[in-house]
């Protein structure tokens, strides 16, 4: 006989439903790819990444869990500000991107580097990795400076695809080269379709 | 930050079910769903102090256990003028129709320390550690009240952990 106790199986009602704390998080299909978007309760936008699947949206979520808090949970509100002016930029009605910012999720190398970048680039601009490095104060690090874009918590918003190799071609991109062509295309006014 | 928790959604999908079931064992089906919200409120408002990663399961089944204690007290308080043990009763038995209604009554009637222990091994399958610290009672003492309890419904188990 089994034990009745151990199948004990009344109807639920679903899992618990929770306000909104330390961090939101939603995510959304966007003409770039799959975006998590995750803000703090008031609007300040922590996170703007790339989640092509499960994995890669668990691996943000943990690391917002680690550097900003575990209260992590997903409502779309807190994120609606950011979320418009996103869709506002990638629709070409905006070339501004004015979303207020958190840089938590950033490292002091990436904070120079990306700081670098939003000061100096501007939309429809470009620059190479190694002119980055020198305007970010690193001098000869264009290398760790590909790889601090490459983990750049603020996609779209702090604009990495806007810097390309000196050797040609696009180069790496979080969204994958396609979406960092489309960003560039956008911005030189050449997008087709 | 030293300790790496998971993020509460994690949680939330992987328990939910577990702390429901030991919410609605403890407190019945009317007051089962509230006492599960209570629960996870509490949890989400302490997650971040806590200290490591371990057992989250039996952390979050502990403080089910301790909201739906919180709900009866306050079932006493609010209802003087009402009988409270047939008030705990009400609220622990199932409906009718479920199929194992006749055990649940059964399970009510027990004594409330013993329910809560067996409730806890067997519905919430917590070893006796977690149910000692959950009753606030020893290991020996934990183990005492479950097979007392199996021996009063019957139940043809053995409690292994």
């Amino acid at each position: 006989m089994t034990n009745p106790l151990l199948t004990f199986d009344p109807p639920l009602s679903g899992p618990p439903a929770l306000g909104t704390t330390d961090v939101s998080f939603t995510t959304e299909d966007t003409a770039v790819g799959r975006l998590l978007v995750a803000a703090t309760p008031g609007g300040t936008l922590l996170a703007c990444a790339y989640a092509a699947d499960v994995a890669a949206e668990d691996r943000w979520l943990q690391r917002l869990a680690d550097t900003v808090s575990p209260r992590v949970l997903r409502h779309a509100a807190p994120t609606d500000r950011a979320r418009r002016a996103i869709a506002a930029y990638l629709t070409g009605a905006s070339r501004s991107l004015d979303v207020p910012f958190d840089l938590a999720l950033t490292s002091p190398f990436q904070r120079d580097v990306l700081t670098a970048l939003r000061e100096r680039v501007g939309y429809g601009e470009r620059t190479t990795y190694a002119a980055l490095a020198t305007a970010s104060g690193h001098s000869g690090a264009s290398r760790a400076v590909g790889t601090a874009l490459g983990g750049n918590p603020l996609c779209v918003v702090l604009p990495c695809h806007r810097v390309l190799p000196a050797s040609g071609g696009v180069g790496g991109y979080a969204g994958g080269p396609a979406a960092k062509a489309h960003l560039l295309a956008l911005e030189a006014g050449t997008l087709s379709g | 930050m030293i300790v790496s928790l998971p993020p509460f959604p994690h949680l939330v999908d992987e328990h939910w079910r577990d702390v429901a079931r030991l919410a609605h064992a403890l407190a019945g089906p009317s007051h089962g769903d509230d006492v599960a919200q209570q629960a996870w409120t509490q949890a989400l408002a302490a997650y971040p102090r806590l200290t490591h990663a371990r057992n989250l399961r039996s952390w979050l089944l502990t403080i089910t256990h301790r909201c739906a204690m919180d709900h009866h007290r306050t079932a006493r308080r609010t209802t003087p003028h009402e009988d409270p043990s047939t008030l705990i009763d009400a609220a622990t038995r199932p409906p009718p129709d479920l199929p194992d209604g006749e055990l649940w009554a059964r399970v009510g009637a027990l004594p409330p320390r013993q329910r809560e222990a067996v409730v806890l091994r067997f519905v919430a399958d917590l070893d006796h550690r977690a149910i000692a610290a959950a009753l606030g009672t020893s290991e020996g003492m934990s183990r005492r009240l479950v097979s007392d309890a199996v021996a009063e419904l019957r139940l043809d188990v053995k409690d292994t952990p």
